[in-house]
């Protein structure tokens, strides 16, 4: 499947003058061109998403929020680069070594759910609960581990890799059950480094800014 | 008032819903074959199958329970000849023997799952069930032999 998100680097913002030559609708809108360029960051511009007011910088700052959230443990931990999830403050290989399984809810006797409650555990190192706790599945892992600033913008707006999912579901997803138990941490885990209000604020302003990725 | 049904029996439970399972289970059931270890499922002992699922019952709350199938080691099989159990006799598996209800559990759901597992496939599978004794290589073995039980009563 072709991506429909259309990506121009190096666009300067001096010059952002006009969204320019081609328009085209075919029952949706289907694609921008930009003839400007961009020292700051890369403009990632969604074909079914018009921007209130495109403005890079905005987006760009409030992306920095979005991401220290994202790579923080609480998020983070479910979105490794293996098989494996991630855990504790350190994110550290989860002990026991629960396999993604193909639907993300583990395999055989080691399902997520088997340990993790639909709420969390009481007690230190006792299993933080939500009732849809699962990793990403493996055909869309959606990995924030190891990702740059640039790399994460760029995969999070990527239908192909961000679960399917359009401008309209990624503004939903900041009260998504799983995105908001980030912000009800198990006993000796610590919150997120904003709060969910400050983070939905910086996601929405970064998507309807531009959705403009970090240049690193 | 809380209704358990285990093993196909059904108990009424006359304590909060918040109870762990696996108090249920043994002090006002009876069934004392699952066993306590950590409390906090990072051992295992405490498995038991709710709707099939190997659930760990330390940290599963009674209200979680209600509704569901429980079964526990005493209601894995009638005559303790599901072949997991079959095998474990056979290679006369533990040695202390105290968390090898809950192994018994997990290696039952892996093998309803996946009948043929490869050495990886257990691994993955019984990585969270903690043996003290260290019987893993015959609970490794046992369980290669319950799937050969188990292929061969499909047969037959």
């Amino acid at each position: 499947m072709k991506n429909p998100f259309k990506i121009n680097k190096n666009i300067k913002l001096k010059k952002i003058a006009v969204p320019v030559t081609v328009l085209l609708l075919t029952g949706s809108l289907t694609a921008f061109s930009y003839n400007t360029e961009l020292t700051t960051s890369t403009y990632v511009k969604s074909p079914d998403f018009l921007e209130k007011k495109k403005d890079s910088v905005a987006s760009v700052k409030a992306f920095e929020k979005v991401y220290s959230v994202l790579m923080s443990p609480r998020c983070m931990n479910c979105h490794p680069i293996g098989d494996i999830p991630l855990q504790g403050e350190d994110s550290h290989i989860h002990t026991m070594q629960p396999k993604r399984g193909k639907d993300g809810k583990g395999l055989y006797a080691m399902k997520c759910a088997n340990c993790h409650q639909p709420e969390n555990t009481p007690g230190l190192h006792a299993p933080p609960g939500n009732p849809n706790w699962h990793l990403p599945p493996a055909d869309m892992k959606m990995v924030f581990e190891g990702k740059t600033a640039n790399q994460l913008a760029k995969q999070l707006i990527d239908p192909n890799q961000n679960g399917h999912k359009d401008m309209k579901k990624l503004i939903e997803h900041a009260d998504d059950g799983l995105v908001l138990a980030g912000w009800k941490p198990a006993e000796g885990l610590k919150l997120p480094p904003i709060s969910h209000k400050e983070f939905k604020k910086a996601w929405i302003t970064w998507l309807e800014t531009g959705a403009y990725a970090p240049k690193q | 008032m809380s209704v358990l049904k285990i093993n196909g029996k059904s108990y009424t439970i006359d304590a909060d819903e918040n109870m762990p399972l696996l108090w249920a289970i043994r002090d006002i059931a009876g069934l004392t074959g699952t066993k306590f270890g950590c409390g906090v499922a990072q051992c295992g002992a405490c498995v038991v199958h709710l709707d099939g699922e190997a659930v760990r019952s330390c940290v599963t709350k009674v209200s979680r329970a209600q509704g569901k199938q429980i079964t526990t080691i005493e209601g894995l099989s009638k005559n303790n000849d599901h072949p997991v159990q079959q095998a474990w006799q056979d290679i006369d598996v533990p040695q202390c023997g105290y968390c090898h209800s809950g192994q018994i559990m997990s290696a039952a759901v892996l093998l309803r799952e996946n009948p043929n597992p490869t050495d990886e496939d257990i691994d993955t599978a019984m990585a969270g069930n903690i043996c003290r004794c260290g019987t893993y290589p015959r609970i490794r073995k046992a369980i290669h032999n319950a799937a050969e039980i188990q292929r061969n009563s499909t047969k037959s």
